[in-house]
């Protein structure tokens, strides 16, 4: 198995060339969101982030945004900033240069005198990035250049009872192929931990599960707060799902049955290849977001109940296996396994369609959700704390 | 799937089933397990895609759905009974 490419020169591979139009603070979210909507192929998004931030909060805004800039889906980077702001472009550059060598501009709206004079230039090289990307061409490569985000949002018990475990199918056939599959989510293993943990390469990687999911549970504590507050949600009860444990117990099944590789901090790439986890927030965009700043191409995310996000980077490929949910929310949802229900698909051939899908959307296909153009770019990132 | 079943069983372990259509009170939820085919009279209305108890569970006794631990009961469930957030919980610690 094969999929169609593009060399970066950092040795990663994309499955789509985005010049990427980066805020490196919120002040400059507008100015780069007008170049990016007058330039098919360009993308951008809101970042809510980059000033005001105590230490640990501004570094995972830069970890995050770095991550963006190096995914392999990128060909280059205009970076905006304001000027005044905490986090610097010189510093922001600097740590995208440690992850990546593809072309990298700045602008500074202060520097540059205003947000027309600074659309203007900024154009200019966006514009020039563009050309320079549309003449790199798609060559084959093997999967092990691939890396697959697993997501289930809005979930009911359709998401457990089928989507995922035909999830599950693709993820396994995907890692025994090369590719690293990251699952994600750590207040959606809680009570499933132990399956997870069971399947752990090594010690340590078992123990980092356990640790995450003790971690989550004491910050939370730590300011008298509870998880089962806000887990399962409103809409996953009303899909007839009761406990987080529940809930998480039909979301590890994305993994399928593929090794625990590794576990990884919020928004870090992986060191190994195969199955892996990301310590996230069960907060879809917020995990979608930071699975797309450790450089996963391309996003499988389950639905029950309906879901339309999107990112500006990956590809989020849409799937249910809630026939009603397909049919009332057709234009967000790319694929139906409710044939699962009726007897016309097993678990197995749907696992191996959604597989064929995966490697035609890497080849070029579009989502719904980028169909939308680049509008559909939700962007969370995780915060430790107030505002300063 | 057999289209014949209403419900599913997910694993030989669980105390209760996953409804595939909505089913009311009085009906039959039918079901597979282990090749046959196994049937529950449902006492109350079961939303589609939502759990029917096969076994009275009392309070405090556990729920397996997935063949692994999903709650335990905080009200005298009977067989037949729609599970839901009414009648269980997490589990509790200790």
């Amino acid at each position: 198995m094969k999929f169609k490419g593009y060399q970066r020169p950092d040795g990663k591979v994309g499955i789509r060339n985005h010049v990427l139009i980066l805020p490196t603070v919120a002040c400059a979210n507008e100015t780069c969101r007008i170049m990016a909507a007058n330039l098919p192929g360009a993308v951008s998004f809101v970042n809510q982030n980059g000033c005001g931030e105590v230490e640990i909060s501004r570094r995972i805004t830069q970890r995050v945004l770095a991550g963006f800039a190096a995914n392999p889906n990128v060909y280059g980077i205009l970076m905006v900033g304001l000027g005044c702001e905490l986090n610097q472009a010189d510093e922001m550059s600097a740590l995208i240069r440690e992850k990546t060598n593809k072309p990298l501009e700045v602008l500074l709206i202060q520097e540059e005198g205003g947000t027309t004079r600074t659309i203007r230039k900024g154009t200019q090289i966006v514009r020039d990035m563009l050309i320079e990307a549309s003449a790199c061409e798609q060559e084959w490569f093997d999967l092990s250049h691939l890396m697959v985000a697993l997501e289930c949002g809005g979930s009911d018990s359709t998401s457990g009872l089928v989507a995922n475990p035909v999830i599950g199918k693709t993820t396994d056939i995907l890692v025994a192929s090369g590719a690293t599959a990251m699952l994600s989510e750590t207040a959606e293993i809680v009570g499933a931990e132990h399956i997870l943990a069971e399947r752990a390469v090594d010690p340590q990687t078992k123990q980092k599960i356990y640790d995450i999911v003790a971690d989550l549970e004491t910050s939370l504590e730590a300011v008298g707060e509870n998880l089962r507050s806000a887990q399962p949600s409103p809409g996953n009860k009303k899909g007839g799902l009761s406990t987080i444990e529940e809930k998480s117990l039909g979301c590890i099944h994305k993994g399928g049955t593929s090794p625990l590789m590794e576990v990884l901090d919020y928004a870090c790439a992986p060191t190994r290849k195969g199955l892996v986890f990301m310590d996230t927030a069960g907060y879809d965009v917020l995990s979608v977001t930071a699975k797309v700043a450790g450089g996963c191409q391309l996003v499988i995310f389950t639905t029950g109940r309906g879901n339309p996000v999107g990112n500006p980077i990956a590809p989020v490929l849409k799937i249910t296996a809630n026939r009603d949910t397909f049919i009332k929310m057709e234009d967000n949802t790319d694929m139906d396994l409710s044939g699962a229900f009726d007897g016309s698909a097993t678990i197995d051939q749907l696992g191996q369609e959604v597989l064929e899908e995966v490697l035609r959307i890497a080849n070029g296909k579009k989502t719904k959700a980028e169909i939308f153009g680049f509008g559909f770019t939700e962007t969370v990132m995780k915060r430790v704390c107030d505002y300063v | 799937m057999n289209k014949e079943i209403n419900a599913i069983l997910i694993d030989g372990k669980d105390n209760v089933v996953t409804a595939i259509k909505e089913l009311p009170a009085g009906r039959l939820a039918r079901f597979e397990k282990g090749g046959e085919m196994v049937t529950v009279t449902v006492t109350d209305e079961i939303p589609k895609f939502h759990k029917i108890a096969l076994e009275d569970i009392l309070v405090s006794k556990p729920v397996y759905k997935y063949g692994h631990l999903i709650g335990e009961a905080i009200k005298p469930i009977k067989t037949g009974n729609h599970v839901h957030d009414h009648n269980i919980r997490s589990p509790q610690k200790n």
